[in-house]
């Protein structure tokens, strides 16, 4: 019973997607878009007992599972992140979805399984609940079924997914074989044995990073990235765009630390490499993108890079560097989506050229948006500059030098195409003056949601010691020191 | 007290946007009314220090980020405190300079003050990731203000300043990294930082890294092209922050990091750097003599003048580097002012051509008697600021590198026949006949430029009056070195 009670917080969204699913039957159509309103109840209401949770240790269901500071972050995290992509949902699922319910349930179930993700310290168990999270993202992908990118998205996005789930399943099949095991501790232990040096333990681990650098977007593995953001539905290319990444990036995390932790050495330079990949294109790219869906796409590949030079120098300060960035990437590309999906909602565009004037036809919009581009450039005030700070501190410290210094200019260098944005809501004048004199008209609610996200960047950004502390505190849960 | 001068104008900036678009007047206000209390704080804090204490004042702490050792530790010493009181008059002035602006006024007095806030912060930061921060701060608003307001292939110039400027920050950035796990005491406070010490292999590194990442924003040679550009394209009150002010930060960050945090490194290094400098100097002054356009004269004036400054840093004496902090503050009163004025030519006959001006002085008396007295501070007239700081940054380059020196007293002949060529063409022979019309400065620019001048004249004619507070703080620095 009582391991029942520390996974209220996944029930609780399975239960509300059920009932979502239910009650869609008895509704009239017209009024299905509106069910995302309940949905997002249930996020929050899970968050409280994540909260609640604070600072509670356990182990549940003989190992598999694990309640710690580590777990509560990321699952608050998931939890916020459901709860905005809810909430921005409503307006564009309205226009553009037929099935509002399927789309809502499916969130809150790839909720769940991301949630399970940062509780697993087993290998498979980490993989059935990642699946879930991948099976909720194929079948959103392909949400808006009259449209042929959408279809596009999902085809692409299941065939790439299947392969890179193959491949990180060999890879727990050659550690297991290895190691005797698929628990993390037991694989932290059978490591230093003569087996877990030999070949067939690093082809799993080269399996199992393939893998893993594949659902959080890494270079060579991110050729999904820019086709299924842009084929998606807004609201799930947000969703994906955060969702997805902190669920890998959770896995690989706790898999690192507690788990190869003792051969982690050998990889340093490895994952420093998939590292530099992985900031420099995703910049080099998203320079030339006209779409901003597949601007963010490569934006966020970017943003995965950073994270990985933390994973290249694992410390217990990285992994609290890299938690902090997630976490601080997460609201700011909430908030870029959400000021994009609502000017979508409104105007139906999504090229970056199509952004000009928009500074003159809504200027909360604008500046939400601009607040959340200079954070994801890394510009202080916002939440970019301290995470990213922290992050390259902590990674400076275990001495790879060379690995900050492109961090640190692929993050200057970002500056650019961001700018490029802001200077078409601001600086471009609209091409058509009639329309610039019309307001736009933004819902109440969306800019309310949009503004609570941009009080999160500006806080992370001004005051970020609590979120610090609780980082900290999760990366000592795993480090056990 | 310095929380104030930070927070307000950053809150004064972010309120701005709330302000509503039509209510112009509103926004006028506001934005004057923060400027006048920058104005009023930055000149008690100037007034106020206390030289017999020596060291820094005004502190105030907040432990910010305690795990990494980041607090908020504001104060200021004897090289600062000028700098504040340079900010405080700039911003002011430039206010009164912008009366006129009519297109989306909000949201350029937002952004305006959003720099100010960041350059203040860079000059009371006692803790280097602050510093940084607020450095950084200080270039995010620049983009959209020369990008909307400017002029002259502005967006280029502004897309062109900021990625140099950014580019800049990468190595002050890494470097900054490089000295917090150096000195292994967890702490960014610069006080902490430089009790640990830095090993004198690390300083040789590090410092040249420094060295060039802040030159860049203070028009370092070979990395200075974005200055003129951009000073050119900026609006007016922009050119005077940016001239004025911001290109100070560089060469203060060099003071601080550099020659405070790295005694051994600036040592080795100086050498080098004392070439730059007269390179910056004489590079300057001859590209100003090229130009016709009078912005880019300034512009290209200010590249020559910041070359005094370094010139001075890289003199390593306390003589040269009291010159050099003056020079800030002189250079900073006199471009702002130079740059307004610009501003208010531009303004009426809408061209900046020397040549197509012509017996100015007497249709626009005050204009011109006001545009003389900063040109003759730019050339180093006895009696103005000016002279007084290029005579003690020659006088300490003397003493280090007497060649350097003598290339320095070259830069300001070649400075000298520049700024009297244009200023012959401008206000005197005859006429031109278009120019009849125009009109004088109204009040509020004239009260602007005379509070510029005032300055000039009183920190020329008694120098002491800062040179002596800046010492408190330049003499430790230099007994610090090595020898």
């Amino acid at each position: 019973m009582d391991d029942l009670y520390y996974i209220l917080p996944e029930i609780i969204l399975v239960a509300a997607a059920l009932i979502v699913l239910t009650v869609d039957f008895f509704l009239p159509e017209g009024r299905r878009p509106g069910l995302a309103w309940p949905a997002a109840v249930a996020p929050l209401v899970s968050l409280g007992f994540v909260i609640a949770f604070w600072g509670t240790e356990r182990t549940l269901y003989s190992g598999t599972l694990q309640i710690d500071e580590y777990a509560l972050f990321f699952k608050g995290l998931f939890l916020v992140i459901t709860f905005f992509v809810l909430v921005g949902s409503p307006g564009y699922v309205r226009k553009n979805l037929r099935h509002p319910a399927e789309f809502y349930g499916l969130v809150l179930l790839a909720a769940v399984g991301a949630m399970a993700v940062s509780s697993a310290r087993e290998l498979l168990t980490a993989y059935i609940s990642l699946e879930l999270v991948s099976f909720g993202f194929y079948s959103l992908s392909s949400q808006a079924k009259h449209e042929l990118r959408s279809n596009e998205a999902g085809a692409k996005y299941i065939i790439l997914g299947a392969f890179s789930s193959a491949l990180l399943l060999y890879g727990i099949s050659l550690v297991f074989g290895a190691t005797g095991t698929t628990f993390y501790s037991g694989i932290s232990q059978g490591a230093q044995t003569a087996a877990g040096l030999g070949p067939g333990m690093l082809l799993g681990i080269t399996l199992l990073i393939s893998g893993l650098g594949f659902k959080v977007a890494a270079v060579p593995f991110h050729m999904w990235t820019p086709d299924v953001y842009e084929g998606a539905p807004l609201p799930i290319t947000a969703f994906l765009s955060v969702g997805s990444k902190s669920a890998g990036f959770a896995f690989l995390i706790r898999l690192f630390a507690e788990g190869l932790g003792p051969v982690m050495g050998d990889w340093r330079v490895a994952i420093g490499i998939l590292a530099v990949l992985t900031m420099t294109l995703g910049n080099l790219v998203a320079m030339q993108q006209r779409n901003i869906k597949r601007l963010l796409a490569y934006s966020s590949i970017a943003q995965a890079g950073y994270v990985l030079v933390g994973a290249a120098a694992l410390t217990d300060q990285t992994s609290a560097g890299m938690m902090l960035h997630l976490a601080g990437y997460t609201v700011t590309n909430l908030g870029a989506f959400l000021a994009v999906i609502f000017y979508n909602n409104a105007t139906g565009r999504e090229r970056i050229a199509e952004f000009r004037g928009l500074s003159r036809r809504s200027i909360f919009l604008a500046l939400a948006l601009a607040a959340c581009l200079f954070s994801l450039a890394g510009l202080p005030l916002f939440a970019g500059f301290a995470t990213k700070f922290y992050l390259f501190s902590a990674a400076a410290a275990s001495g790879m030098w060379w690995l900050v210094a492109f961090a640190i200019a692929n993050s200057i260098v970002s500056v650019y195409y961001y700018l490029v944005i802001i200077r078409e809501m601001f600086v471009a004048p609209s091409p058509d003056p009639e329309e610039e004199r019309t307001p736009l008209r933004i819902p109440l609610h969306a800019n309310a949601a949009l503004g609570v996200l941009v009080v999160l960047v500006l806080w992370i950004g001004l005051y970020p010691n609590p979120i610090v502390q609780a980082a900290e505190a999760g990366s000592r849960a795993i480090f056990g020191s | 007290m310095l929380y104030a001068l930070v927070l307000v104008n950053l809150l004064a900036g972010a309120a701005m946007f709330a302000i509503p678009e039509r209510q112009r007047l509103l926004a006028k206000l506001a934005a004057l009314a923060a400027g006048t209390f920058s104005l009023a704080i930055s000149i008690a804090t100037f007034a106020l220090y206390d030289r017999a204490q020596g060291g820094f004042q005004f502190e105030d702490r907040f432990d910010w980020l305690p795990s990494i050792g980041i607090s908020f530790h504001v104060g200021v010493d004897g090289i600062s405190a000028p700098m504040v009181l340079l900010t405080g008059v700039v911003i002011f002035t430039g206010v009164l300079i912008s009366w006129n602006i009519e297109t989306r006024t909000r949201e350029f007095f937002g952004l305006l003050f959003m720099l100010v806030s960041g350059v203040f912060g860079v000059f009371v930061s006692m803790d280097l990731f602050f510093l940084f921060f607020f450095y950084e701060v200080a270039v995010l608003p620049m983009y959209l203000l020369i990008a909307v307001w400017g002029s002259t292939r502005k967006e280029y110039a502004a897309m062109k300043l900021v990625m140099y400027l950014l580019g800049g920050s990468i190595l002050v950035w890494t470097a900054l990294l490089a000295l917090y796990h150096a000195a292994g005491v967890r702490s960014f406070d610069l006080l902490d930082m430089q009790a640990a010490g830095f090993d004198p292999s690390l300083a040789r590194v590090l410092f040249p890294i420094l060295f060039v990442g802040f030159g860049v924003l203070a028009g370092l040679w070979p990395f200075h092209t974005w200055s003129p550009d951009g000073h050119v394209a900026a609006p007016t009150a922009v050119s005077m922050l940016h001239a004025g002010v911001l290109m100070k930060l560089g060469a203060y960050g060099i003071i601080r990091l550099g020659v405070q945090l790295l005694p051994s490194g600036a040592r080795d290094w100086l050498w080098f750097f004392l070439i730059i400098a007269a390179v910056n100097v004489l590079y300057g002054a001859f590209s100003a003599m090229a130009q016709r356009d009078l912005k880019f004269v300034v512009g290209y004036s200010s590249v020559s003048h910041m070359g005094y400054v370094l010139m001075g840093i890289g003199s390593m004496t306390a003589i040269g580097l009291n010159g050099a902090v003056l020079q800030m503050f002189s250079h900073g009163i006199m471009t702002a002012l130079l740059f307004a004025l610009v501003g208010v030519i531009y303004d009426r006959a809408h061209v900046r051509e020397i040549a197509a001006f012509g017996g100015l002085a007497k249709v626009m008396p005050r204009f011109a008697v006001l545009f003389m007295i900063a040109g003759l501070t730019s050339l180093g007239l006895p009696g103005l600021s000016g002279f007084a700081a290029e005579f003690l940054v020659f006088a300490g380059t003397f003493q280090t590198n007497p060649w350097i020196a003598a290339l320095g007293i070259a830069g300001v002949a070649v400075t000298a026949a520049y700024i009297l060529r244009m200023m012959a063409r401008m206000f005197f022979g005859p006429l031109n006949e278009r120019w009849r019309g125009l009109k004088d400065m109204n009040r509020l620019e004239t009260t602007a430029g005379v509070c510029l001048v005032a300055l000039l004249v009183l920190f020329g004619v008694y120098p002491p009056l800062m040179v002596g507070q800046i010492d408190v703080s330049v003499a430790p620095l230099i007994a610090a070195l090595p020898k």
